[in-house]
């Protein structure tokens, strides 16, 4: 299980330039990125060699004058303009052809969709058999497809080691797959700007030895259908996303502390004060725009929550004296 | 000789009139042109503090000095403010403005009403500016992104209207450039005799007249978005947050060519002048000018290989970015072949040229990386990209920019700056940057993100490395500009020609006169340097006395 997977979060290993390679995407770009790394080190010593050489050996000292030599020379500059030519043509066809191999998404097994929601600033996985969980999981050695869109703002999903990055746009799905090669856990990043949480916009995502993925989902969908009551707001405090904004020790952060708010009196937007009690939390959760908490943007989306979870957030928020 | 002694009956363009009045109504070109100056080395010493703030902020991970949302308000206003009001207008508005007329042997740029006009919508967009970061500043990065910019309660409002009013200024500069060298060109200076500097400016001037209004368009759409809910960018409403990425890449790709064209102008000529030698292949790096203006339009949809832009866009735009790559090749190879059996005397406008040569090469080499489509996917929106268009930005342009500055700075002010500490200072502007950023490449391609607050403990070597350098580049930059306004007024006095440039300011007298030049200069031939000998009494170079300039026999113009 989750238990005996390796955390690679801060075992960086790979070379010096690259993160390690736990998928087949890495082998195209990575190879690559080396070729273009060689290059680039040829022609950036070549040009600065070039440029140190002539430096001293044609600085101004006395008795040195400049002597007369040709203006331009086209055999010369055609060749320095061929062969970069060359260079370029053959790294764009490389380029493109890897590309493609890893952005033509095989059909994978029904198992093996996910569908993603990002939003300020935490993200959302719903699996086959209706888990949700803010942490990605994957089976080794299979294709996985990701639908994903947004709540709010642009997000960008990226997963260094997978090299896989694509944006994600609200009211529009896009799309992102990959092929596992090592079970372990490996960092997932938001890399498109979105506010203030941006930097804290981070999951995991856990690689499964084969078998697991699909016991990991039904233990743990299990698990969250036996709980409750508080413990059940807990899961969904973590899992849907609101220890985005809000905190359960007292610190203000985008939104409220839920810690001691429940009963207490809070003054509204737009003047008039309410107590926060059931009605008060449901009616926040389902319509967040409604009696907003003054002092704290307008900034909390639409989170679809059933009646048992709701009544779980209750729950947990009354626990959190 | 008898310039010479014209020279000293007729003022020179401080001289000629006095007070408050005379500078801010004056039609003079070398007045705006100071007057620029001064406000871009002012608008360079706000973005430089900006960029100190976040570099701080990630000295550690976690909380440095700062939260969350004062970091992100610090990078973008870096980046608005250095992109929009220091390297956009830098080289064009503040050293273009002075020298082009001077360089084409003309009084003053053809509508030296829409100069001064331009120079006021300069201050209004910075104005705005400013008050953007009086209302609380903006934290949408310079990008603007929608829809994220348009949910923002921070003052996009301002600095929107700031980069709108700035597009015009930067448009009106272009303008008259354009119909300057059209129109003020002696007639015996051919399209081929013109200064590679007058190349690069209006290559520059081309995009800025044609690119610009894009932006202003755009600007002027999330404006709407936001006050009156058109629809266009917000998904809520129908929608498409990824056109104005479109957009905005069309007018800011060309941008980035605006910000570096006029930099390898002038980086053409202090190559040739301090290596005594013409320019290696002339024609090749006019045209690889004028192509890079032309292809800079084509290829703005690399900034998009990850936004969900079709494949098919993705390998068009892929292969387009790859032809950007050999017109600068080709410049940095002529470049480099100027220097052979040249006489190469390194003072500071040389030691800023041959850093542009170094640190452009990395800057170009690191773009073939990010042209390549599945290594862009890795890389990027991470620090590689950062450190990728810094080189070329900063690494080129702004070092370009103080070659240039202290290459004319004695023509424009009459007065030397102190040489020793230039030279010692351009080598600490070397090393910071370089210090600063390569270190941003290395931690970029293990996978960091851009625009974090916040960052995982192994990048942490990385970027105290880069918060150290971007110290050291910093207390350089302000050095000079500490000794440029030393020198402005006890500096020693400047020669006519103290590099022995062939172009024609070197013809005018030190500091100009009102119209430049007090009877119209005979058209030396360019880039030959066995006319001018050393001036050893008075420093500089005169031209030999049997030799006066070639003029093919015309009398005057």
């Amino acid at each position: 299980m989750v238990g005996d997977i390796k955390d690679h979060h801060y075992t960086y290993s790979g070379d010096y330039w690259l993160p390690p390679a736990a998928s087949t995407g890495a082998d195209g770009p990575d190879m690559l990125f080396r070729a273009v790394l060689g290059l680039s080190a040829f022609f950036f010593f070549g040009v600065t060699g070039a440029i140190i050489y002539l430096v001293v050996k044609y600085r101004h000292r006395p008795g040195h004058k400049a002597e007369p030599s040709p203006a331009h020379n086209d055999a010369l500059e055609i060749t320095w303009t061929v062969i970069p030519t060359i260079i370029c043509v053959i790294l764009f066809v490389y380029g493109w052809r890897s590309y493609l191999s890893n952005v033509t998404i095989p059909e994978p097994r029904a198992e093996n969709v996910v569908y993603v929601e990002a939003q300020k600033w935490s993200w959302n996985f719903r699996y086959y058999n209706g888990l949700e969980d803010n942490a990605l999981h994957a089976p080794v050695n299979q294709p996985m497809k990701l639908v994903m869109t947004s709540k709010d703002v642009l997000h960008s999903f990226f997963v260094p080691v997978f090299r896989v990055k694509q944006d994600v746009v609200p009211r529009r799905y896009s799309y992102a797959w990959f092929y596992p090669t090592k079970p372990g856990i490996y960092r997932i990043y938001c890399t498109e700007y979105c506010g203030t949480d941006h930097s804290q916009m981070k999951t995991k995502i856990v690689v499964h030895e084969t078998g697991d993925y699909e016991r990991y989902l039904s233990e743990a969908y299990a698990k969250k259908r036996q709980l409750s009551g508080a413990p059940l707001g807990a899961n969904v405090f973590t899992k849907k996303g609101c220890v985005g904004c809000h905190s359960i020790d007292g610190t203000p952060k985008i939104g409220p502390t839920w810690k001691g708010s429940y009963g207490a009196d809070v003054s509204l937007e737009g003047g008039g004060t309410v107590k926060v009690d059931e009605a008060y939390i449901r009616s926040s959760i389902l319509n967040p725009q409604g009696q907003l908490h003054k002092g704290y943007p307008p900034s909390m989306p639409l989170t679809p929550l059933s009646d048992k979870e709701i009544e779980g957030v209750i729950a947990y928020i009354q626990s959190l004296k | 000789m008898s310039s010479d002694t014209v020279t000293k009956t007729e003022p020179n363009y401080f001289e000629v009139s006095r007070g408050l009045k005379s500078w801010l109504f004056t039609l003079d070109h070398k007045r705006i042109g100071l007057m620029y100056l001064f406000g871009i080395l002012g608008a360079l010493l706000l973005g430089g503090a900006f960029a100190l703030l976040v570099r701080i902020e990630l000295f550690t991970p976690g909380e440095t000095i700062v939260g969350k949302d004062w970091y992100n308000k610090f990078f973008t206003l870096h980046g608005a403010v250095m992109v929009f009001l220091v390297i956009i207008p830098g080289i064009p508005a503040a050293l273009g403005n002075m020298i082009l007329p001077i360089q084409l042997g003309a009084p003053d740029v053809a509508f030296p009403r829409l100069n001064l006009a331009s120079f006021y919508l300069w201050c209004a967009g910075a104005t705005l500016l400013l008050v953007a970061v009086a209302l609380g500043g903006i934290d949408t990065g310079w990008t603007f992104y929608t829809p994220y910019s348009l949910e923002t309660k921070t003052a996009v409002i301002p600095a929107v209207c700031g980069a709108f009013v700035l597009g015009f200024s930067s448009i009106f500069t272009g303008l008259n450039f354009l119909v300057t060298i059209h129109k003020f060109r002696p007639q015996q200076m051919g399209w081929f005799q013109m200064p590679l500097n007058l190349w690069a400016l209006y290559a520059t001037a081309i995009m800025q007249v044609l690119a610009t209004p894009v932006l202003g368009i755009t600007l002027l759409l999330l404006f709407l978005e936001r006050f009156m809910h058109i629809g266009i960018f917000d998904p809520n409403m129908g929608g498409d947050p990824v056109l104005f990425q479109h957009f905005f890449w069309f007018y800011s790709h060309p941008a980035v060519y605006i910000m570096i064209l006029p930099a390898m102008g002038v980086v053409s000529e202090l190559i040739t002048t301090f290596s005594r030698k013409p320019l290696f292949g002339y024609r090749f790096v006019a045209y690889s000018s004028l192509s890079l203006a032309l292809l800079s339009f084509l290829v703005w949809g690399h900034h998009m290989f990850v936004s969900g832009q079709s494949k098919l866009a993705n390998m068009v735009f892929s292969a387009l970015t790859f032809s950007v790559a050999i017109p600068s090749a080709i410049k940095v190879f002529n470049w480099t072949s100027t220097l052979y059996k040249g006489d190469i005397r390194l003072q500071t406008p040389m030691l800023y040229a041959l850093s542009f040569l170094v640190m452009f090469t990395i800057g170009g080499l690191t773009g073939i990386f990010l042209a390549v489509l599945s290594i862009d996917v890795q890389l990027h929106d991470t620090y590689f990209v950062v450190a990728h268009f810094h080189y070329v930005m900063m690494g080129s342009t702004l070092i370009a920019f103080m070659g240039a500055l202290h290459y004319w700075w004695p023509k424009m002010s009459g007065r030397m700056y102190p040489e020793k500490l230039g030279q010692l200072v351009a080598v600490g502007v070397f090393i910071g940057f370089n210090l600063t950023f390569l270190p941003q490449f290395v931690m970029g391609s293990r996978g960091m993100p851009r625009r974090y607050w916040d960052y995982d403990p192994e990048y942490t070597i990385f970027h105290q490395l880069s918060t150290i350098g971007a110290f050291v580049l910093g207390l350089s930059l302000f050095t000079v500009v500490c000794y440029l306004m030393w020198s402005f007024k006890y500096g020693k006095k400047a020669p006519k020609n103290p590099w022995g440039g062939t172009t024609l300011e070197w013809e005018a007298p030190t500091p100009p006169t009102l119209y430049n030049f007090p009877e119209p200069p005979e058209l030396p031939e360019i880039y030959n340097y066995d006319d001018l000998v050393e001036d050893e009494v008075n420093g500089g170079f005169v031209r030999k006395p049997s030799t006066t300039p070639k003029d093919a026999g015309h009398g005057g113009h």
